[in-house]
């Protein structure tokens, strides 16, 4: 490689993917503002974001539907990525490795390291409680006993708490780790991106891509 | 309806202190409904409806007295009858006048998330301000006494006000000024206390010896109370709760939860953000490029 040549690059993410990912983020993100603003007065001025307490009152479920099934759809295209592996234990017990950025000690990583595949349990658990605790919630199409509405509101909030703060992590791992934005904006990491943070899935990646 | 000459002492989704200056200097309100005097003439609902401007559907009859036969968006109070064989083969006709409980501590304004939907004045009426209202029907989660309705065409909660419009000029509810039996009364919570005992004292010395004031305790106590024949069982009145509570499902929802969810959010940005300003971010490197070309070229 000469030094002025841009790195090679390998394909994460498919057009399709990405805009799988950014419908379910962009979702995701009006749900959680206008859910906060029901959950605690602090947020309640959130709520004008969707128009206003009223408006965010009827739209957060609407949204809650397009968000679930674009999810499931996003979670059933990655599931076979995030079976957990022997590996991804010892990546875990050596967290403070993680922490402290020394990658070289830990084990090689496949498509995902653990907890990227953690994330995607907890997020699939939380969004299946969301969905049908929200159906539970929503007072416009369904009408359930007071008790079913009481526990769906523990489980809603609880759920939700779960998950926001599930992607709190996943955006900071985002910002953390240079080089990662540009697989969920252009679709393709670098090959050094790849062989530092993935180094098993590079290798399966460029298997032949000299030859 | 915010009411200027009443204060409001607490208010929904709202941690800011409210007004808390002048106090009632009598104290609280309450409104006693003597079940032992009521005759189920429901002059009560017709001038709720009156007072209110509230017309509800004309329904049909569903084979018993009760009608409308729920409370609805347009009907704030309705006469409940229960039929009741004593153990003696005696049969007992148990009417009770169902509305707002106007608790002590309202388990509808504790769940409400919308600032100032309800409010509790400082007399202790519990008043649903629907220009506030979102829609949500949170406040019929947290009610004990399943009270609040929404309205199909509005989206708005709706229940009894306790004439809180009436109260703040010197008036008491409509419900009061028209009973012709003298069953319902409004007053200081003290006053109708002590009226309450003696009402008890005279229906004990009638043989009803379970007798009481219907004021529970779980939710504080309540502005609308009921003397029963059946204090003991007061599940017999169309069912009503034995010992009402807001239930722990909203406790814990708006309750501890609340607070502790939102620090663990906030904490688990604030470690990202120190995290970040203390080991820096995970650059990939120029000689993680050329290993990686390296590894290719090597195969
Ligand atoms: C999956 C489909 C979803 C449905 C059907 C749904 C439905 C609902 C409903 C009906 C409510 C009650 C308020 C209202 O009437 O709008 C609610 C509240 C809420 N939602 Fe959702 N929702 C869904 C997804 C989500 C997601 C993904 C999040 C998190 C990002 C979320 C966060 C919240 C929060 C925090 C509340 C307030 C809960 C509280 O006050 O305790 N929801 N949701
Ligand atoms: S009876 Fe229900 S609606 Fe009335 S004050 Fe109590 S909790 Fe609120």
């Amino acid at each position: 490689m000469s030094e002025t040549a841009r790195p090679r690059t390998l394909p994460r993410y498919s057009a399709s993917e990405r805009s799988n990912h950014w419908v379910v983020a962009i979702t995701f993100i009006l749900l959680a503002l206008s859910g906060l603003a029901f959950y605690h007065p602090a947020f309640f001025f959130l709520s004008h974001l969707l128009g206003g307490g009223y408006w965010a009152r009827v739209l957060h479920p609407y949204i809650g539907v397009v968000f679930f099934v674009c999810f499931a759809l996003l979670a059933l295209r990655l599931a076979r990525h995030n079976a957990w592996e022997a590996k991804d234990a010892q990546w875990l017990k050596q967290f403070p490795d993680v922490l402290a950025n020394r990658e070289e000690r830990l084990p090689e990583v496949g498509r995902y390291n653990a907890l990227q595949k953690l994330l995607f349990y907890v997020l699939v658990l939380s969004a299946v409680g969301l969905f049908l605790s929200g159906i539970g919630l929503w007072r416009e199409w369904f009408a359930f006993s007071v008790g079913t509405v009481r526990l769906a509101a523990v489980v809603h909030a609880l759920c939700a708490f779960v998950a926001i703060t599930s992607i709190i992590v996943h955006i900071y791992a985002a910002i953390w780790v240079k080089g990662s934005v540009r697989a969920m904006t252009r679709g393709d990491v670098t090959w050094g991106w790849a062989w530092r943070h993935h180094r098993a899935w590079f290798r399966q990646m460029v298997k032949g891509a000299n030859k | 309806m915010a009411l200027q000459s009443l204060d409001i002492k607490r208010r929904s989704a709202t941690t800011s202190p409210t007004p808390s200056v002048r106090e009632p200097s009598v104290g609280a309100v309450a409104k006693l409904i003597d079940v032992s005097k009521c005759i189920g003439c429901k002059a009560c609902q017709t001038a709720c409806m009156e007072w209110n401007d509230l017309r509800d559907e004309v329904g049909t009859n569903v084979g018993v007295y009760d009608n409308p036969a729920d409370l609805t968006e347009h009907s704030w109070t309705v006469m409940r009858f229960a039929e009741y064989e004593t153990p003696q083969g005696d049969l007992e006709w148990l009417i009770r006048k169902d509305g707002c409980m106007h608790c002590e501590d309202p388990g509808c304004l504790k769940a409400c998330p919308s600032p100032g939907a309800i409010v509790q004045y400082a007399n202790g009426i519990v008043d649903f301000h629907q220009e506030h209202c979102i829609g949500c029907g949170y406040c019929v989660t947290g009610c004990p006494f399943n009270v609040p309705r929404i309205s199909k065409k509005d989206h708005k909660a709706y229940k009894c006000t306790l004439c809180s419009d009436r109260v703040a000029v010197g008036q008491e509810p409509a419900c009061v000024k028209t009973c012709p039996t003298g069953a319902i009364e409004f007053g200081t919570k003290e006053v109708m206390t002590e009226h309450a005992q003696a009402r008890i004292a005279d229906l004990k010395s009638r043989g009803y010896a379970n007798a009481g004031l219907y004021d529970p305790a779980g939710v504080g106590g309540t502005h609308v109370m009921y003397v029963l024949h059946h204090a003991d069982q007061p599940t017999l009145y169309s069912g009503l709760p034995k010992d009402p509570q807001i239930s722990p499902a909203v406790s814990l929802w708006k309750g501890v939860a609340k607070p502790l969810s939102m620090a663990a959010m906030a904490l688990a940005a604030l470690v990202g953000f120190f995290h970040y300003m203390r080991v820096g971010p995970a650059e990939t490197s120029e000689e993680d490029e050329r290993n990686a070309e390296k590894e290719v070229s090597h195969e």
